[in-house]
């Protein structure tokens, strides 16, 4: 239930009232987390149709100026100069220890322009980081006002193609400004294809009302875009990864390229390849606890002899897998696919299996 | 004759001789969400009020269903375990939870009736 007070509010957030949305906080924010529908039908929509989510809380970084690669490339592990024109690529800030202060997607929008999407628990970190990061660098660092929307799902495309919308033609992974003020990537964080526009709010108002004449689109909760992100197992951050966590443990080192490892030009870089040197004790793992009853984040992970061998970081039902999910941290002597270990679960040992991650198949559009 | 009674903790309980059935409201399975897992009590476990008695859990959170009075399970309902959306669509009847043999009837007393719980979920 939680308290309304002190979050902040969403500029839609009278769209979600009108739409019959439950509240709850997140990140600082009043964000929709369940609508009528229900988390299942919400989730499995997403990956029948389309399903739209308010993700506003999130923060669009614009970094701009001649030495804007520059500055991507040192607060990022990423060449950011090789990205082309258009290319988004997910990468981290990290610390000094390589522990991943947040994971965001930097996209290359023009020659010295660059949109950096982050985690809303992470923004005003992120800001700071950057900003002191960027002391030694010639480009301004914009943190933008906008509404944000993803609209997730096979008929994404289509629902926005029928609306009028230009972006359509994009490959997953690669974004764009189709008008002043407007961000739009085919991106997302479901598993699914889908988009992400970043757009003023009056605009916002009208996009919203033109995607809801389509029959196809539904609000999607909080809760359903946790539940698809785990399914598809992607990281949360606070969660998954968080600074205890280097690019290594979280099996995550390829979003970061072997040449940029080379160059090792990047805040945290020695660590780094001192731990790929080393090798991580332990692995991210997809968990697949036996019979119905769901493992959650932060229950302990033990072996058979009862010994403390990991943590789940996040854990809850998968709608469309059909059975309970969870991923997190083993020591690598478990990590394998098929290894055993037991949760506990309110003084019971649930035995877990380590399965294979995402637990349903990505279905993006290569292009 | 039944009566049916109430708890603060979003319980119906409905009582016939000296048999109490309890699930949890309406309102309680709406503010869960969808019930993936129901874990149920053994036959002839000894219950004493407010004893974490069942746990349902929806696809976000585990939640704890408390014993409204002391007793002796004398039943429980295995379908809601086989289909936990069960409590989702029939929460005041077929997703029925256990029941209960009372041993200190007058705690009833103690309990809400229909008015007053409808007063606390406004």
């Amino acid at each position: 239930m939680g308290t309304e007070d002190n979050l902040k509010q969403l500029p839609l957030d009278d769209l979600h009232k009108a739409a019959n949305a439950r509240f709850g906080g997140f990140a600082g924010w009043s964000m929709p987390i369940t609508y009528p529908l229900g988390v299942m039908k919400e989730h499995l929509h997403t990956r029948e149709k389309a399903g739209l989510f308010d993700i506003s809380h999130m923060q669009l970084f614009d970094v701009a100026g001649p030495q804007a690669a520059a500055l991507l490339s040192r607060a990022c592990p990423l060449d950011a100069s090789a990205l082309q024109a258009g290319q988004s690529k997910y990468t981290f800030f990290l610390d000094d220890k390589a522990g991943i202060l947040d994971d965001l997607i930097v996209t290359r929008l023009g020659d010295e322009h660059f949109m950096i999407v982050a985690n809303a628990g992470n923004a005003t970190a992120d800001e700071a980081h950057l900003r002191g990061v960027a002391k030694d660098f010639d480009c301004t660092i914009d943190a933008l006002d906008r509404v944000f929307l993803a609209i997730q799902g096979p008929q994404a495309v289509n629902v926005l193609r029928d609306a009028g919308i230009a972006g359509t033609d994009l490959a997953f992974m690669n974004g764009f400004e189709p008008k002043p003020g407007w961000f739009m990537s085919r991106s997302g964080y479901t598993g699914e294809d889908g988009f992400e526009i970043g757009l003023p709010e009056a605009d916002a108002r009208v996009l919203v009302e033109k995607l809801f004449a389509d029959e196809r689109v539904a609000w999607i909760g909080l809760a359903a875009r946790d539940s698809l992100r785990l399914e598809a197992g992607l990281c949360l951050h606070g969660h998954d990864i968080t600074p205890d966590y280097d690019p290594v443990d979280a099996g995550l080192l390829w979003a970061i390229a072997k040449p940029v490892r080379e160059t090792a030009g990047f805040i945290g870089a020695a660590a780094l390849l001192a731990k790929i040197a080393t090798g991580s004790a332990k692995k991210r793992v997809g968990l697949k606890p036996d019979g119905r009853q769901p493992v959650r984040t932060d229950a302990e992970l033990f072996d058979a002899d009862g010994n403390k061998v990991g943590l789940v970081t996040s854990g809850g039902f998968g709608p469309s897998a059909g059975f309970p999910v969870a991923m997190g941290y083993v020591s690598k002597e478990l990590s394998a696919l098929g290894s055993k270990v037991f949760a506990e679960v309110r003084g019971n040992r649930v035995p877990v299996d380590i399965h294979s991650l995402p637990f349903t198949p990505h279905r993006y559009h290569k292009g | 004759m039944a009566a049916t009674y109430f708890t603060e903790d979003h319980e119906w309980v409905r009582v016939e001789n000296d048999i109490a059935t309890v699930g949890i409201t309406d309102h309680a399975q709406d503010q869960l969400g969808d019930l993936v897992f129901v874990q149920l009590p053994d036959v002839g476990q000894s219950l004493s009020k407010g004893d974490a008695t069942v746990v349902v859990e929806s696809v976000k959170a585990a939640s704890d269903v408390y014993a409204p009075l002391d007793g002796e399970v004398t039943e429980v309902n295995e379908a809601t375990a086989s289909d936990p959306s069960l409590v989702n669509s029939a929460a005041a009847s077929d997703g029925w939870l256990w029941k209960m043999k009372l041993s200190n009837p007058d705690q009833l007393t103690g309990l809400l009736d229909e008015a007053g719980y409808k007063a606390i979920i406004g």
